[in-house]
């Protein structure tokens, strides 16, 4: 990678992005699939006998109607970047202020004797962060739903 | 000869088709509930695929199954109104009636939005979603949007369903006044022969005869 395009990945944030990346994305691709598909195909058929092709059709239709659903993917994306350890510590080991992500931090801590303070503070912000993007997803689930008790996980 | 169409398509285990060419002004789609006649309609305007056959209106061929032509829903310039309205719930109303508007050609637009808003009296209704309408109101809103679209022709789908009958006759009336001073070609689909003896130019029986 370093020698054709002149960047490298490893032990860089940019790494651990990639890392977040790959964890985070199947989780998204499923909860955004669903929103799509709760999308009412009648009424992208009404848009297409009104003169709008698939394409527009899909910009001006679909997407508006499963908005509330991709961006509770992004919420849960977000959450579960924010919870990376695993494949961040295998690829691009555990640098501070460059790929230490929370529950590293908590670890790191935990290895520290006396440090106890510390992993009770991070502790605190990881609830407080999952608990925040756990509301804010199933309050944009809901709005997918229309009220209709519809749902996108 | 304004319609054109012979089509069929097997939709599970039996067959929907129909065959007929029909003049200017309202041809009714008439039969049972469930002899297929909205899937001649989604067929017409290119939502369904038919299996084998043509549909010809005004001389324009939109599909024909020996000469491998199928025309895209959206070039179809169909005027398409739904029997469930089918309104965007995320659109205000005037949004909605200038959906089609703003996607057609400039000169394949032959009605105002002023005009088709004066035509079905809804002034009054341009700011609200569609979730507030009545069910008279989102018929007549989806008439306009149909009309403001610039179709050739129009496919109502049992228009007059599940409406009072104030209401009905409302309906009634504005599509009477297509036919007659829009002079558009109209395929009307309806199980009720009292609709059918009071609007039809043509009749075309479909299900118990056909099938």
């Amino acid at each position: 990678m370093n020698d054709w395009f002149g960047v490298t990945l490893l032990f860089r944030w940019t790494g651990a992005a990639v890392a977040a990346a790959v964890m985070a994305l199947p989780l998204m691709v499923r909860a955004i699939r669903l929103s799509i598909e709760a999308v009412d195909r009648r009424l992208e058929d009404a848009a297409r006998t009104l003169g709008a092709g698939p394409w527009r059709c899909f910009a001006t239709v679909t997407l508006p109607l499963c908005l509330p659903g991709v961006l509770a993917a992004l919420v849960l994306g977000f959450a579960r970047s924010i919870g990376e350890f695993g494949a961040t510590i295998t690829f691009v080991s555990n640098i501070p202020g460059e790929t230490r992500t929370l529950p590293i931090a908590i670890y790191s801590a935990l290895q520290i004797p006396g440090a106890d303070a510390a992993v009770a503070r991070l502790s605190a912000v990881a609830v407080l962060l999952s608990l925040a993007s756990l509301v804010a997803s199933e309050w944009l689930a809901r709005r997918a739903g229309g009220g209709r008790g519809g749902h996108v996980l | 000869m304004c319609f054109d169409i012979s089509v069929s398509r097997r939709l599970g285990d039996r067959t929907v088709g129909v065959a007929f060419t029909a003049g200017d002004g309202l041809t009714a789609l008439f039969g049972p509930s469930g002899a297929g006649k909205t899937s001649v309609l989604n067929m017409v305007a290119g939502l369904l695929r038919p299996d084998a056959g043509h549909v010809r209106v005004g001389g324009v061929t939109m599909f024909d199954a020996a000469n491998r032509i199928t025309v895209p829903p959206h070039r179809r310039r169909a005027g398409y109104v739904f029997q469930d309205a089918r309104l965007f719930p995320h659109l205000t109303v005037r949004a909605n009636l200038l959906y089609g508007h703003r996607l057609a050609e400039p000169a394949d637009r032959w009605m105002a939005p002023d005009e088709a808003i004066a035509f079905l009296d809804l002034g009054l209704l341009l700011d609200r979603r569609p979730d507030t309408l009545s069910g008279g109101e989102a018929r007549r809103v989806a008439i306009g949007r149909a009309l403001l679209s610039g179709p050739r022709f129009l496919l109502m789908d049992e228009p007059l369903s599940s409406l009072d009958e104030a209401r009905r006759e409302e309906i009634l009336r504005v599509i009477e006044r297509i036919r007659d001073e829009l002079a558009l070609p109209i395929l009307y689909v309806t199980h009720e022969s009292a609709e059918v003896r009071r609007l039809a130019n043509h009749i075309v029986s479909i299900g118990s005869a056909a099938a």
